[in-house]
Formats: structure tokens, C-alpha cells, sequence
């Protein structure tokens, strides 16, 4: 298979909703109370409908879920960052679902390949986004301790945040308008939730952001290796 | 989280418009905002409605079990309350 820059563009954008919606998949049976169970498990659901849209854009989806190496992922290295706390899920979805919402409203409203999908997922992306700004607040304005992981996980994931915008070929979007807007959605958030917009590098050499290359953070190889076993062990199972 | 910081909450979901808002059940939550947004991912995930109340369960006031006899029975035999009891008269269009 070549590599155009459609397929490529296929791949980043569906492996950022593969990759996250397994890691919001592991709260399956850990969430701290059963309403928020449902909740993730729905957004997580959401997301892999998404990723199999674009996925199948690219080839075939189960191949390319299942059958790859971590190198041959491209998704941003924020979404397989290991859920924590719930704090650190919390925060995870905050950044992601902010830039996803802003990302997605730009595709719906040009005419390429992923206006279709975009048009449909951006609503199911508004609500992840009110879901993650409503938990942010509550911990962030809630008890000592609340505020302290809140902070701890916005601080933690913020270097994680400025390869969002790094431009992906064959997604033609103003990168530079989105970062803008996205800072701004997320220190207003912060705010209400009287926590502080964390103040550490986005980008450079402190910074994390290679994902889109290829390159991975550890977790992300026990991830996979979760994701992928069942698989590869029963090639072409079915149930 | 405990059932103080999570009180019981009952949601009502109306289904279509023009029908009234219906039981669905009930939940854990915080507060209002996010027994709404529990409600919507609890009850309304198939496509069952189009608008959703949520009530603090200790808001409703219940008749009790042990009251059912002076509450209910009295109504059993008294058969002309109901419409169909009375014999419509002759002549009487449109009823």
C-alpha cells in the first residue's frame, strides 16, 4: 500500500481515536462509580466508530488495529498516555477533546474526504469536550486534595500538548488559528476550575512529539501488546 | 464517593414531542448538571428521547405501602366515576 497523503491523514486522525478510546476502554470495571463507568465507556465507543471510519479509509481496519507494529502508529503520543488517576483521564480528555472539537469543526465545513465524518463526530466530540470541562471544574474547584491531582495531571500532560498541532499532510487546516483557539478554551476552563494554565514547555527539546513519525512513549508498547494479543494468538477469529 | 457527595437522583425522559416526560430511573450524582449529563449517557444512549428532567429522589414526597387501603381502595366500587357508567342519551352527536 502507498502512502498518500489522504491515507496518512487517515491514519493519524484514526489512530488518535483507536488508541484513545482502548485506553478509555480500561476503565471498564475501575471507574470510580458506575454513572462515570457508562460515560467513559460511551465516549470510548464514540471514538472507536470514528476510528473505524477512517481506518477503513486506509485499508482494512482490523489489519491496521491489530496487525501493526508500534512504529507504524501515528497517533499523538497524548492519547496513549496511560488513563492515572482519574484526574489524569480527566485532563487527557480535556486537551484532546478541545483540539478534536476545533479540528473537526474545520474539516465539516470544507469539502474533502473527512467533511463527511467530521460533521458527524464533531457533535458526539461536543459533548466529550462539556463532559471532560464539567469534571475539570468540579476537581479543580472541589476539595484540597481534588485541586492537588487536578493540577498535578494538568501539569503532567502539558508537554504532551503542542504536537496537536503539528501539521499533518493532507489535512488542510489552519494550524496556527487552531492552537490559538485551543489555548485559549482550555486557560479559560482552567480558570473557572481555579487552576493555574501550566507554564511548562509545549514544544522543543523538553517537550514530547514525535507520535505522528512513529516514535512512541513505553506505555504505549504494553498497550498495544494488550490490544493486539487476542488477535494475533486466533488469526481471523470470529464470534 | 459516598451517597452524601453522590445523592440519588430520578430521571425522566420524554420520548417525543408532544408526549409527557416518563420514569426512566434513577442515579448517582453529584449535582444536577452531572446527573443530566449521567442521565443522557444512562438512559437516552438508543435514541429514546428528546428531553430529560432530573429530580433529587429526596425531593419526592411518596404515599406509603402501609397506606394503601385509605389511599386506593375507596375508588374500587365506585363505578360512576368512570364516563362509561352513564348511558348516552339518544340524539347526542359528537360525544
Amino acid at each position: 500500500m502507498t502512502v498518500t497523503a489522504h491515507t496518512g491523514a487517515a491514519l493519524a486522525l484514526g489512530d488518535d481515536a483507536l488508541v484513545l478510546s482502548h485506553r478509555l476502554g480500561e476503565w471498564a470495571g475501575h471507574a470510580p462509580v458506575l454513572e462515570e463507568e457508562v460515560a467513559l465507556a460511551n465516549i470510548a465507543l464514540d471514538l472507536l466508530g470514528q476510528a473505524r471510519v477512517l481506518l477503513s479509509m486506509a485499508g482494512d481496519e482490523d489489519e491496521l488495529a491489530y496487525l501493526r507494529e508500534e512504529r507504524a502508529f501515528r497517533n499523538l503520543q497524548l492519547v496513549e498516555q496511560p488513563g492515572g488517576d482519574f484526574a489524569h483521564t480527566i485532563a487527557r480528555q480535556l486537551y484532546f477533546s478541545t483540539y478534536q472539537r476545533l479540528l473537526y469543526t474545520q474539516l465539516a465545513a470544507q469539502e474533502g474526504a473527512f467533511a463527511g465524518l467530521a460533521a458527524k463526530a464533531v457533535k458526539e466530540v461536543a459533548y466529550h469536550q462539556d463532559h471532560a470541562e464539567q469534571w475539570t471544574l468540579r476537581l479543580g474547584d472541589g476539595t484540597a486534595q481534588s485541586h492537588e491531582r487536578m493540577r498535578r495531571a494538568c501539569e503532567a500532560l502539558w508537554r504532551f500538548t503542542g504536537e496537536m498541532f503539528q501539521p499533518i499532510e493532507g489535512v488542510e487546516v489552519d494550524w496556527a488559528g487552531l492552537q490559538t483557539a485551543w489555548l485559549e478554551s482550555v486557560s479559560d476552563t482552567l480558570r473557572r476550575a481555579t487552576l493555574e494554565v501550566p507554564e511548562g514547555p509545549r514544544s522543543g527539546a523538553w517537550a514530547a512529539g514525535a507520535g505522528r513519525q512513529g516514535l512512541h512513549t513505553e506505555p504505549f508498547g504494553r498497550m498495544l501488546a494488550e490490544m493486539q494479543h487476542l488477535h494475533r494468538s486466533h488469526p481471523g477469529a470470529s464470534w | 464517593m459516598t451517597t452524601e457527595q453522590s445523592p440519588l437522583w430520578e430521571v425522566f425522559v420524554r420520548s417525543r414531542r408532544g408526549l409527557s416526560h416518563t420514569h426512566a430511573g434513577s442515579l448517582h450524582a453529584p449535582d444536577a448538571e452531572l446527573a443530566l449529563r449521567n442521565a443522557r449517557d444512562l438512559y437516552t444512549r438508543r435514541g429514546e428521547g428528546v428531553s430529560i428532567w432530573v429530580v433529587p429522589s429526596k425531593a419526592i414526597t411518596a404515599s406509603s405501602p402501609d397506606e394503601k387501603d385509605a389511599f386506593f381502595e375507596p375508588a374500587a366500587d365506585k363505578p360512576y366515576r368512570h364516563p362509561t357508567f352513564y348511558e348516552i342519551p339518544e340524539g347526542v352527536k359528537h360525544l
